[in-house]
Protein backbone atom coordinates (compact mmCIF):
# COMPACT_ATOMS: atom_id res chain seq x y z
CA UNK A 1 0.00 0.00 0.00
CA UNK A 2 2.84 1.95 0.85
CA UNK A 3 4.73 1.43 -2.07
CA UNK A 4 2.00 2.17 -3.98
CA UNK A 5 1.62 5.98 -2.96
CA UNK A 6 4.93 6.48 -3.35
CA UNK A 7 4.73 5.45 -6.96
CA UNK A 8 1.76 6.56 -7.75
CA UNK A 9 3.03 10.28 -6.11
CA UNK A 10 6.10 10.00 -6.50
CA UNK A 11 5.77 9.20 -10.46
CA UNK A 12 4.63 12.45 -11.55
CA UNK A 13 6.50 14.07 -9.44
CA UNK A 14 9.97 12.99 -10.87
CA UNK A 15 8.59 13.62 -14.50
CA UNK A 16 7.44 16.72 -13.67
CA UNK A 17 10.57 17.92 -11.94
CA UNK A 18 12.90 16.60 -14.61
CA UNK A 19 10.38 18.75 -17.38
CA UNK A 20 10.92 22.23 -15.60
CA UNK A 21 14.89 21.35 -15.13
CA UNK A 22 15.01 20.41 -19.16
CA UNK A 23 13.02 23.86 -19.61
CA UNK A 24 15.02 26.18 -18.01
CA UNK A 25 18.22 24.13 -19.43
CA UNK A 26 16.63 24.79 -23.05
CA UNK A 27 15.54 28.88 -22.10
CA UNK A 28 19.40 29.24 -20.93
CA UNK A 29 21.49 27.13 -23.36
CA UNK A 30 19.83 28.21 -26.54
CA UNK A 31 19.77 32.13 -25.04
CA UNK A 32 16.06 32.19 -26.01
CA UNK A 33 13.89 35.30 -25.73
CA UNK A 34 11.02 35.47 -23.51
CA UNK A 35 8.50 36.06 -26.68
CA UNK A 36 9.66 32.67 -27.51
CA UNK A 37 9.62 31.21 -24.34
CA UNK A 38 10.14 32.70 -20.15
CA UNK A 39 12.08 30.60 -18.56
CA UNK A 40 10.71 28.47 -15.56
CA UNK A 41 12.52 30.80 -12.52
CA UNK A 42 11.32 34.06 -14.81
CA UNK A 43 7.27 32.85 -14.24
CA UNK A 44 8.08 32.05 -10.59
CA UNK A 45 9.45 35.13 -9.72
CA UNK A 46 6.28 36.80 -11.52
CA UNK A 47 3.93 34.73 -9.40
CA UNK A 48 6.22 36.11 -6.76
CA UNK A 49 5.42 39.38 -7.69
CA UNK A 50 1.31 39.52 -8.26
CA UNK A 51 0.96 37.36 -5.79
CA UNK A 52 -1.95 39.33 -4.50
CA UNK A 53 -3.38 39.88 -7.69
CA UNK A 54 -3.10 36.68 -8.81
CA UNK A 55 -5.14 35.56 -5.63
CA UNK A 56 -8.11 38.20 -6.30
CA UNK A 57 -8.12 37.28 -10.23
CA UNK A 58 -8.02 33.92 -9.11
CA UNK A 59 -11.07 34.40 -6.71
CA UNK A 60 -12.97 36.28 -9.33
CA UNK A 61 -12.16 33.44 -12.05
CA UNK A 62 -13.12 30.64 -9.04
CA UNK A 63 -16.61 32.35 -8.05
CA UNK A 64 -17.49 32.94 -11.97
CA UNK A 65 -16.71 29.16 -12.16
CA UNK A 66 -18.30 27.93 -9.12
CA UNK A 67 -21.72 29.64 -9.59
CA UNK A 68 -22.10 29.14 -13.12
CA UNK A 69 -21.30 25.49 -12.92
CA UNK A 70 -23.90 25.27 -9.93
CA UNK A 71 -26.52 26.53 -12.24
CA UNK A 72 -25.52 24.08 -15.42
CA UNK A 73 -25.07 21.28 -12.93
CA UNK A 74 -28.59 21.65 -11.54
CA UNK A 75 -30.32 22.27 -14.86
CA UNK A 76 -28.54 19.60 -16.14
CA UNK A 77 -29.80 17.19 -13.92
CA UNK A 78 -33.52 18.29 -13.56
CA UNK A 79 -33.62 18.32 -17.59
CA UNK A 80 -31.47 15.18 -17.89
CA UNK A 81 -34.40 13.55 -15.15
CA UNK A 82 -37.12 14.82 -16.73
CA UNK A 83 -35.89 13.68 -20.17
CA UNK A 84 -35.24 9.92 -18.74
CA UNK A 85 -38.79 9.85 -17.57
CA UNK A 86 -40.74 11.81 -20.14
CA UNK A 87 -40.19 10.83 -23.88
CA UNK A 88 -41.78 13.98 -24.69
CA UNK A 89 -39.37 16.07 -23.01
CA UNK A 90 -36.16 13.71 -24.48
CA UNK A 91 -37.79 14.59 -28.02
CA UNK A 92 -37.43 18.15 -26.81
CA UNK A 93 -34.22 18.66 -24.97
CA UNK A 94 -31.85 16.09 -26.47
CA UNK A 95 -31.56 17.70 -29.60
CA UNK A 96 -31.19 21.23 -28.34
CA UNK A 97 -28.57 19.89 -25.84
CA UNK A 98 -26.57 18.25 -28.62
CA UNK A 99 -26.98 22.20 -30.91
CA UNK A 100 -25.70 23.82 -27.34
CA UNK A 101 -22.65 21.33 -27.19
CA UNK A 102 -22.00 21.49 -30.79
CA UNK A 103 -22.13 25.41 -30.46
CA UNK A 104 -18.81 26.90 -29.18
CA UNK A 105 -20.22 28.91 -26.73
CA UNK A 106 -17.47 31.11 -25.65
CA UNK A 107 -18.33 32.77 -29.28
CA UNK A 108 -21.79 33.95 -26.49
CA UNK A 109 -19.78 36.26 -24.84
CA UNK A 110 -19.50 39.73 -27.18
CA UNK A 111 -23.30 39.40 -27.16
CA UNK A 112 -24.12 38.66 -23.66
CA UNK A 113 -21.67 41.21 -23.03
CA UNK A 114 -23.39 43.98 -24.41
CA UNK A 115 -27.27 42.52 -23.36
CA UNK A 116 -25.83 43.36 -20.15
CA UNK A 117 -24.04 46.21 -18.47
CA UNK A 118 -20.38 46.37 -18.61
CA UNK A 119 -19.82 45.59 -14.85
CA UNK A 120 -22.13 42.95 -14.51
CA UNK A 121 -20.87 39.18 -13.47
CA UNK A 122 -23.49 37.84 -15.25
CA UNK A 123 -22.84 36.99 -18.99
CA UNK A 124 -19.68 35.28 -17.47
CA UNK A 125 -21.59 33.01 -15.46
CA UNK A 126 -24.35 32.36 -18.18
CA UNK A 127 -21.27 31.19 -20.28
CA UNK A 128 -20.03 28.73 -18.20
CA UNK A 129 -23.53 27.16 -17.36
CA UNK A 130 -24.08 26.68 -20.66
CA UNK A 131 -21.23 24.93 -20.79
CA UNK A 132 -21.33 22.40 -17.93
CA UNK A 133 -24.74 21.77 -18.79
CA UNK A 134 -24.24 19.50 -21.58
CA UNK A 135 -21.81 17.12 -20.07
CA UNK A 136 -24.01 16.98 -16.76
CA UNK A 137 -27.76 16.64 -19.13
CA UNK A 138 -25.86 13.79 -21.08
CA UNK A 139 -24.27 11.78 -17.98
CA UNK A 140 -27.78 12.24 -16.06
CA UNK A 141 -30.16 10.58 -19.13
CA UNK A 142 -26.97 7.93 -20.04
CA UNK A 143 -26.73 6.79 -16.15
CA UNK A 144 -30.61 6.69 -15.45
CA UNK A 145 -31.44 4.43 -18.60
CA UNK A 146 -28.96 1.98 -18.19
CA UNK A 147 -29.92 -0.38 -15.51
CA UNK A 148 -28.79 -3.81 -15.23
CA UNK A 149 -31.63 -6.31 -16.43
CA UNK A 150 -31.33 -8.61 -13.27
CA UNK A 151 -32.18 -5.64 -11.04
CA UNK A 152 -34.81 -4.28 -13.42
CA UNK A 153 -36.42 -8.71 -13.24
CA UNK A 154 -35.31 -8.32 -9.11
CA UNK A 155 -37.95 -5.46 -8.37
CA UNK A 156 -40.53 -6.98 -10.77
CA UNK A 157 -40.35 -10.31 -9.02
CA UNK A 158 -40.70 -8.05 -5.94
CA UNK A 159 -43.75 -6.24 -7.43
CA UNK A 160 -41.91 -3.03 -6.45
CA UNK A 161 -43.78 0.28 -7.62
CA UNK A 162 -42.56 2.33 -10.35
CA UNK A 163 -41.36 5.40 -7.61
CA UNK A 164 -39.66 2.26 -5.39
CA UNK A 165 -37.63 1.15 -8.44
CA UNK A 166 -36.40 4.72 -9.23
CA UNK A 167 -35.33 5.59 -5.66
CA UNK A 168 -33.82 1.65 -5.59
CA UNK A 169 -31.94 1.34 -8.14
CA UNK A 170 -32.44 3.91 -10.44
CA UNK A 171 -31.08 6.59 -8.70
CA UNK A 172 -28.28 5.16 -6.86
CA UNK A 173 -27.09 3.48 -10.39
CA UNK A 174 -27.13 7.01 -11.58
CA UNK A 175 -24.20 8.35 -10.09
CA UNK A 176 -21.01 7.15 -11.27
CA UNK A 177 -22.61 8.68 -14.95
CA UNK A 178 -23.47 11.76 -13.04
CA UNK A 179 -20.24 12.46 -11.21
CA UNK A 180 -18.54 11.82 -14.43
CA UNK A 181 -20.42 14.40 -16.39
CA UNK A 182 -19.77 16.45 -12.87
CA UNK A 183 -15.92 15.90 -13.70
CA UNK A 184 -15.75 16.68 -16.91
CA UNK A 185 -18.34 19.94 -16.46
CA UNK A 186 -15.81 20.98 -14.21
CA UNK A 187 -12.84 21.26 -15.89
CA UNK A 188 -14.81 23.11 -19.12
CA UNK A 189 -16.14 25.43 -16.42
CA UNK A 190 -12.65 27.08 -15.70
CA UNK A 191 -11.64 26.60 -18.84
CA UNK A 192 -14.74 28.90 -19.35
CA UNK A 193 -14.55 30.96 -17.12
CA UNK A 194 -10.81 31.78 -17.98
CA UNK A 195 -11.25 31.99 -21.70
CA UNK A 196 -14.99 33.94 -21.81
CA UNK A 197 -12.58 37.40 -20.39
CA UNK A 198 -10.59 37.28 -23.72
CA UNK A 199 -13.95 38.90 -25.47
CA UNK A 200 -14.35 41.70 -23.47
CA UNK A 201 -16.87 42.17 -20.73
CA UNK A 202 -16.00 42.69 -17.10
CA UNK A 203 -12.12 42.05 -16.47
CA UNK A 204 -11.51 40.99 -12.95
CA UNK A 205 -10.75 37.30 -14.16
CA UNK A 206 -7.68 35.31 -14.45
CA UNK A 207 -8.01 35.36 -18.76
CA UNK A 208 -8.32 39.42 -18.47
CA UNK A 209 -4.90 39.07 -17.03
CA UNK A 210 -3.26 36.93 -19.21
CA UNK A 211 -4.98 38.86 -22.57
CA UNK A 212 -3.27 41.86 -20.65
CA UNK A 213 0.04 40.91 -20.10
CA UNK A 214 0.97 39.14 -23.50
CA UNK A 215 -0.51 42.44 -25.28
CA UNK A 216 2.36 44.30 -23.19
CA UNK A 217 5.23 41.86 -24.04
CA UNK A 218 4.73 40.80 -20.38
CA UNK A 219 5.25 37.38 -21.62
CA UNK A 220 6.69 35.75 -18.29
CA UNK A 221 3.15 37.46 -16.44
CA UNK A 222 1.25 36.38 -18.82
CA UNK A 223 3.10 32.46 -18.12
CA UNK A 224 2.49 33.31 -14.12
CA UNK A 225 -1.43 33.92 -14.72
CA UNK A 226 -1.76 30.60 -16.92
CA UNK A 227 -0.27 28.76 -14.18
CA UNK A 228 -2.43 29.91 -12.25
CA UNK A 229 -5.62 29.05 -14.31
CA UNK A 230 -4.18 25.39 -14.49
CA UNK A 231 -4.54 25.15 -10.66
CA UNK A 232 -7.71 26.54 -11.01
CA UNK A 233 -8.59 23.47 -13.12
CA UNK A 234 -6.75 20.95 -11.25
CA UNK A 235 -8.36 22.57 -7.72
CA UNK A 236 -12.06 21.82 -9.54
CA UNK A 237 -11.49 18.20 -10.55
CA UNK A 238 -9.96 17.32 -7.10
CA UNK A 239 -12.84 18.59 -5.11
CA UNK A 240 -15.14 16.45 -8.11
CA UNK A 241 -13.65 13.48 -7.06
CA UNK A 242 -13.49 14.29 -3.58
CA UNK A 243 -17.32 14.79 -3.42
CA UNK A 244 -17.77 11.78 -5.99
CA UNK A 245 -15.42 9.43 -3.75
CA UNK A 246 -17.77 10.70 -0.54
CA UNK A 247 -21.10 10.08 -2.34
CA UNK A 248 -20.24 6.75 -3.26
CA UNK A 249 -18.02 4.91 -0.72
CA UNK A 250 -18.81 1.61 -2.40
CA UNK A 251 -16.90 2.32 -5.09
CA UNK A 252 -13.37 3.92 -3.20
CA UNK A 253 -14.07 0.49 -1.14
CA UNK A 254 -12.56 -1.51 -4.09
CA UNK A 255 -10.80 1.06 -6.62
CA UNK A 256 -7.55 2.95 -5.62
CA UNK B 1 -68.12 -20.32 -10.64
CA UNK B 2 -66.55 -19.87 -14.23
CA UNK B 3 -65.05 -23.31 -15.16
CA UNK B 4 -60.85 -21.72 -14.87
CA UNK B 5 -61.81 -20.72 -11.41
CA UNK B 6 -63.02 -24.34 -10.08
CA UNK B 7 -59.96 -25.29 -12.04
CA UNK B 8 -57.73 -23.40 -10.00
CA UNK B 9 -59.67 -24.29 -6.83
CA UNK B 10 -58.77 -27.85 -7.60
CA UNK B 11 -54.97 -27.04 -7.92
CA UNK B 12 -55.00 -25.36 -4.34
CA UNK B 13 -52.84 -28.77 -3.22
CA UNK B 14 -50.20 -28.28 -6.26
CA UNK B 15 -47.02 -25.36 -5.75
CA UNK B 16 -46.84 -25.09 -9.20
CA UNK B 17 -49.32 -26.24 -12.19
CA UNK B 18 -48.81 -25.85 -15.61
CA UNK B 19 -51.12 -26.57 -18.46
CA UNK B 20 -50.67 -26.38 -22.12
CA UNK B 21 -48.13 -23.38 -21.57
CA UNK B 22 -46.79 -22.54 -25.01
CA UNK B 23 -44.40 -19.23 -25.34
CA UNK B 24 -43.90 -17.81 -29.15
CA UNK B 25 -41.27 -15.27 -29.46
CA UNK B 26 -41.49 -12.86 -32.81
CA UNK B 27 -38.07 -13.03 -33.99
CA UNK B 28 -35.93 -9.99 -35.34
CA UNK B 29 -37.40 -10.50 -38.95
CA UNK B 30 -41.33 -11.01 -37.96
CA UNK B 31 -40.70 -14.38 -38.17
CA UNK B 32 -41.99 -16.56 -34.90
CA UNK B 33 -40.14 -18.46 -32.55
CA UNK B 34 -41.89 -21.18 -31.01
CA UNK B 35 -40.06 -21.95 -27.14
CA UNK B 36 -42.10 -23.54 -25.58
CA UNK B 37 -44.59 -26.07 -26.80
CA UNK B 38 -47.55 -27.42 -24.83
CA UNK B 39 -45.75 -27.74 -21.62
CA UNK B 40 -47.49 -29.35 -18.76
CA UNK B 41 -46.06 -29.51 -15.16
CA UNK B 42 -46.57 -30.34 -11.86
CA UNK B 43 -44.84 -29.20 -8.85
CA UNK B 44 -45.83 -30.41 -5.08
CA UNK B 45 -45.30 -28.60 -1.88
CA UNK B 46 -41.68 -29.27 -0.69
CA UNK B 47 -40.73 -31.11 -3.92
CA UNK B 48 -37.18 -30.47 -5.58
CA UNK B 49 -37.74 -29.86 -9.54
CA UNK B 50 -34.90 -29.35 -11.81
CA UNK B 51 -35.06 -28.30 -15.39
CA UNK B 52 -32.43 -30.02 -17.50
CA UNK B 53 -31.52 -29.27 -21.47
CA UNK B 54 -29.58 -28.06 -23.95
CA UNK B 55 -29.69 -24.31 -24.73
CA UNK B 56 -32.50 -22.70 -26.37
CA UNK B 57 -35.28 -25.45 -24.79
CA UNK B 58 -37.10 -22.77 -22.87
CA UNK B 59 -36.32 -24.31 -19.12
CA UNK B 60 -35.36 -20.68 -18.27
CA UNK B 61 -38.01 -18.95 -20.27
CA UNK B 62 -40.93 -21.69 -18.43
CA UNK B 63 -38.83 -20.63 -15.01
CA UNK B 64 -39.49 -17.13 -16.24
CA UNK B 65 -43.24 -17.77 -16.60
CA UNK B 66 -43.87 -19.16 -13.30
CA UNK B 67 -42.12 -16.66 -11.72
CA UNK B 68 -44.62 -13.69 -14.13
CA UNK B 69 -41.52 -12.15 -15.31
CA UNK B 70 -43.39 -13.15 -18.29
CA UNK B 71 -46.18 -14.67 -19.92
CA UNK B 72 -47.10 -17.38 -22.19
CA UNK B 73 -48.92 -17.18 -25.24
CA UNK B 74 -51.39 -19.83 -24.46
CA UNK B 75 -52.19 -22.44 -21.46
CA UNK B 76 -52.38 -22.25 -17.67
CA UNK B 77 -50.17 -21.40 -15.08
CA UNK B 78 -51.59 -21.27 -11.38
CA UNK B 79 -48.85 -20.71 -8.13
CA UNK B 80 -50.87 -21.90 -4.89
CA UNK B 81 -53.81 -22.50 -6.67
CA UNK B 82 -53.56 -18.91 -8.01
CA UNK B 83 -52.41 -16.95 -10.96
CA UNK B 84 -48.82 -16.67 -11.60
CA UNK B 85 -49.23 -12.39 -11.34
CA UNK B 86 -51.29 -12.63 -8.40
CA UNK B 87 -48.61 -15.17 -6.33
CA UNK B 88 -46.02 -12.64 -7.60
CA UNK B 89 -47.80 -9.35 -6.11
CA UNK B 90 -48.38 -11.65 -3.42
CA UNK B 91 -44.88 -12.48 -2.81
CA UNK B 92 -45.33 -15.88 -2.97
CA UNK B 93 -42.14 -17.37 -4.09
CA UNK B 94 -38.64 -16.25 -3.89
CA UNK B 95 -36.10 -15.93 -6.84
CA UNK B 96 -32.45 -16.22 -8.08
CA UNK B 97 -30.41 -16.08 -11.26
CA UNK B 98 -27.21 -17.28 -12.27
CA UNK B 99 -25.78 -13.41 -11.51
CA UNK B 100 -26.39 -12.77 -7.92
CA UNK B 101 -27.23 -9.44 -8.86
CA UNK B 102 -26.65 -7.56 -5.73
CA UNK B 103 -27.27 -3.66 -5.69
CA UNK B 104 -23.48 -2.42 -4.86
CA UNK B 105 -24.45 0.47 -3.48
CA UNK B 106 -26.05 -1.24 -0.63
CA UNK B 107 -24.21 -3.83 2.43
CA UNK B 108 -24.47 -7.34 1.90
CA UNK B 109 -27.36 -7.10 4.73
CA UNK B 110 -28.94 -3.72 3.56
CA UNK B 111 -29.39 -6.12 0.27
CA UNK B 112 -31.01 -9.60 1.80
CA UNK B 113 -33.41 -6.62 3.81
CA UNK B 114 -34.60 -5.30 0.34
CA UNK B 115 -37.71 -7.12 -0.07
CA UNK B 116 -38.22 -6.68 3.73
CA UNK B 117 -37.53 -2.80 3.47
CA UNK B 118 -40.03 -2.71 -0.18
CA UNK B 119 -42.71 -4.42 1.87
CA UNK B 120 -42.35 -2.12 4.08
CA UNK B 121 -41.26 -4.23 6.92
CA UNK B 122 -39.31 -2.17 10.33
CA UNK B 123 -35.75 -1.65 10.38
CA UNK B 124 -35.22 -3.80 13.57
CA UNK B 125 -37.16 -6.77 12.66
CA UNK B 126 -35.32 -6.63 9.00
CA UNK B 127 -32.14 -6.30 10.65
CA UNK B 128 -33.14 -9.71 12.91
CA UNK B 129 -34.31 -11.41 10.00
CA UNK B 130 -31.12 -10.33 7.88
CA UNK B 131 -28.59 -11.59 10.49
CA UNK B 132 -30.69 -15.33 10.62
CA UNK B 133 -30.40 -15.59 7.24
CA UNK B 134 -26.56 -14.82 6.87
CA UNK B 135 -26.39 -17.54 9.57
CA UNK B 136 -28.03 -20.31 7.30
CA UNK B 137 -26.21 -19.15 4.42
CA UNK B 138 -22.79 -19.08 6.51
CA UNK B 139 -21.90 -15.37 5.86
CA UNK B 140 -22.62 -14.26 9.83
CA UNK B 141 -19.29 -11.91 10.07
CA UNK B 142 -20.36 -9.73 6.87
CA UNK B 143 -22.99 -7.88 7.42
CA UNK B 144 -21.48 -4.74 6.81
CA UNK B 145 -19.50 -5.95 3.81
CA UNK B 146 -20.20 -4.49 0.32
CA UNK B 147 -20.79 -7.17 -2.51
CA UNK B 148 -17.77 -5.97 -4.46
CA UNK B 149 -16.29 -7.64 -0.97
CA UNK B 150 -17.11 -11.07 -1.54
CA UNK B 151 -16.38 -13.59 -3.77
CA UNK B 152 -18.39 -15.02 -6.45
CA UNK B 153 -19.82 -17.89 -4.20
CA UNK B 154 -20.32 -15.85 -1.59
CA UNK B 155 -22.30 -12.99 -3.24
CA UNK B 156 -24.20 -16.19 -4.57
CA UNK B 157 -25.40 -16.89 -1.26
CA UNK B 158 -26.29 -13.63 -0.72
CA UNK B 159 -28.61 -13.53 -3.50
CA UNK B 160 -29.95 -16.99 -1.74
CA UNK B 161 -30.41 -15.55 1.56
CA UNK B 162 -32.50 -12.53 -0.03
CA UNK B 163 -34.32 -14.75 -1.92
CA UNK B 164 -35.62 -16.66 1.54
CA UNK B 165 -36.20 -13.05 3.11
CA UNK B 166 -39.57 -13.26 3.32
CA UNK B 167 -40.18 -17.13 4.00
CA UNK B 168 -41.39 -18.14 0.70
CA UNK B 169 -42.71 -22.06 0.22
CA UNK B 170 -41.47 -21.73 -3.26
CA UNK B 171 -38.07 -20.84 -4.81
CA UNK B 172 -37.45 -20.36 -8.45
CA UNK B 173 -33.52 -20.66 -9.56
CA UNK B 174 -32.40 -20.31 -12.74
CA UNK B 175 -28.94 -21.55 -13.01
CA UNK B 176 -27.50 -19.77 -9.79
CA UNK B 177 -24.10 -22.26 -9.37
CA UNK B 178 -23.79 -21.45 -13.17
CA UNK B 179 -20.88 -18.73 -12.71
CA UNK B 180 -19.35 -20.66 -9.97
CA UNK B 181 -15.71 -23.21 -10.18
CA UNK B 182 -16.70 -26.92 -9.38
CA UNK B 183 -15.42 -26.99 -5.83
CA UNK B 184 -17.49 -24.23 -4.60
CA UNK B 185 -20.30 -25.39 -6.66
CA UNK B 186 -20.35 -28.91 -4.70
CA UNK B 187 -20.23 -27.08 -1.66
CA UNK B 188 -23.32 -24.70 -2.59
CA UNK B 189 -25.14 -27.61 -3.44
CA UNK B 190 -25.01 -29.38 -0.69
CA UNK B 191 -25.76 -26.21 1.18
CA UNK B 192 -28.49 -25.66 -0.57
CA UNK B 193 -29.86 -29.58 0.55
CA UNK B 194 -29.40 -28.38 4.14
CA UNK B 195 -31.38 -25.00 3.36
CA UNK B 196 -34.09 -26.98 1.65
CA UNK B 197 -34.42 -29.46 4.28
CA UNK B 198 -34.19 -26.16 6.96
CA UNK B 199 -37.15 -24.30 4.99
CA UNK B 200 -39.29 -26.76 3.47
CA UNK B 201 -39.90 -24.73 0.26
CA UNK B 202 -40.33 -26.53 -2.93
CA UNK B 203 -37.82 -25.71 -5.68
CA UNK B 204 -37.91 -25.07 -9.19
CA UNK B 205 -34.07 -25.31 -10.11
CA UNK B 206 -32.89 -24.69 -14.05
CA UNK B 207 -29.23 -26.12 -14.41
CA UNK B 208 -26.86 -27.48 -17.27
CA UNK B 209 -25.44 -29.43 -15.34
CA UNK B 210 -26.57 -33.32 -15.06
CA UNK B 211 -24.75 -34.68 -12.00
CA UNK B 212 -26.32 -31.17 -10.27
CA UNK B 213 -29.84 -32.24 -10.87
CA UNK B 214 -29.78 -35.70 -9.99
CA UNK B 215 -28.09 -34.70 -6.11
CA UNK B 216 -30.19 -31.91 -5.60
CA UNK B 217 -33.53 -33.24 -7.57
CA UNK B 218 -36.60 -35.35 -6.65
CA UNK B 219 -37.75 -35.36 -10.32
CA UNK B 220 -35.47 -33.97 -13.39
CA UNK B 221 -37.49 -32.70 -16.02
CA UNK B 222 -35.64 -32.98 -19.08
CA UNK B 223 -36.48 -30.80 -21.92
CA UNK B 224 -35.15 -30.58 -25.86
CA UNK B 225 -35.06 -27.77 -28.10
CA UNK B 226 -37.06 -26.09 -31.16
CA UNK B 227 -39.60 -26.23 -30.62
CA UNK B 228 -39.02 -26.50 -26.33
CA UNK B 229 -41.11 -29.54 -24.87
CA UNK B 230 -40.63 -31.96 -22.18
CA UNK B 231 -39.04 -34.81 -23.57
CA UNK B 232 -39.10 -37.39 -20.18
CA UNK B 233 -39.75 -36.37 -16.39
CA UNK B 234 -37.37 -38.93 -14.70
CA UNK B 235 -37.61 -39.57 -10.82
CA UNK B 236 -34.69 -39.52 -8.84
CA UNK B 237 -34.10 -42.66 -6.39
CA UNK B 238 -32.06 -41.11 -3.62
CA UNK B 239 -33.23 -41.20 0.31
CA UNK B 240 -30.12 -39.29 1.70
CA UNK B 241 -28.03 -36.35 -0.27
CA UNK B 242 -24.95 -36.15 1.52
CA UNK B 243 -21.41 -36.22 0.03
CA UNK B 244 -21.46 -40.04 -0.65
CA UNK B 245 -24.34 -40.11 -2.32
CA UNK B 246 -22.01 -38.66 -5.29
CA UNK B 247 -20.20 -41.93 -5.29
CA UNK B 248 -23.46 -44.25 -5.04
CA UNK B 249 -24.66 -46.42 -7.75
CA UNK B 250 -27.71 -45.18 -8.10
CA UNK B 251 -26.61 -41.50 -8.70
CA UNK B 252 -24.65 -42.60 -11.40
CA UNK B 253 -27.56 -44.78 -12.90
CA UNK B 254 -30.17 -41.88 -12.66
CA UNK B 255 -26.72 -39.65 -14.24
CA UNK B 256 -26.77 -42.00 -17.18
CA UNK B 257 -30.68 -42.04 -17.53
CA UNK B 258 -31.05 -38.23 -17.91
CA UNK B 259 -27.69 -38.72 -20.21
CA UNK B 260 -29.39 -40.67 -22.96
CA UNK B 261 -32.66 -38.93 -22.07
CA UNK B 262 -30.57 -35.54 -22.80
CA UNK B 263 -29.17 -37.44 -26.26
CA UNK B 264 -33.11 -38.47 -27.46
CA UNK B 265 -31.88 -42.01 -27.16
CA UNK B 266 -28.76 -44.42 -26.00
CA UNK B 267 -26.44 -43.93 -28.50
CA UNK B 268 -25.55 -47.46 -30.12
CA UNK B 269 -21.63 -48.18 -30.11
CA UNK B 270 -20.10 -48.66 -32.99
CA UNK B 271 -20.22 -51.93 -34.92
CA UNK B 272 -17.04 -54.09 -34.68
CA UNK B 273 -14.40 -53.24 -37.71
CA UNK B 274 -16.12 -49.85 -38.74
CA UNK B 275 -13.98 -47.85 -40.81
CA UNK B 276 -13.69 -44.47 -38.13
CA UNK B 277 -11.82 -42.13 -40.05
Amino acid sequence: MRRGTVRAVGAPVVAGVAFLLAWQALVDLQDLPPYILPSPTAILEQLQQNRSDILRTFTASATNAVLGLLAGAVIGLLAGMAAARFRAVDDLVTPLAAAVAAMPIVALAPILDTMFSATSNIPRRIVVALVAFFPIFINTVRGLRQVDPIHAELMRSYAASGWAFTRVVRWPGSLPFVFTGLRVASSLAVIAAVVVEYFGGLQDGLGSRITSAASNTAYARAWAYVVASIALGMLFYAVALVIERLAMPWRSATST
Amino acid sequence: MSEAAVRMADAVADTVLIKEVSKTFTGERGNAVIALQEIDLVVRPGEFVSLIGPSGCGKSTLLRIIADLTEPTAGTVSVFGKSARQARLDQDYGIAFQQAGLLPWRTVSGNIELPLHLHGVGRAERRARARELLELVGLPDFADHRPEQLSGGMQQRVAIARALAERPRLLLMDEPFGALDEMTRERMQAELVRLRRETGAAVVFVTHSIPEAVYLSDRVVVMSPRPGRVSTVIDVPLARRDEDVREAPAFYATVTAVREALRGRPVPAPPAGADLR
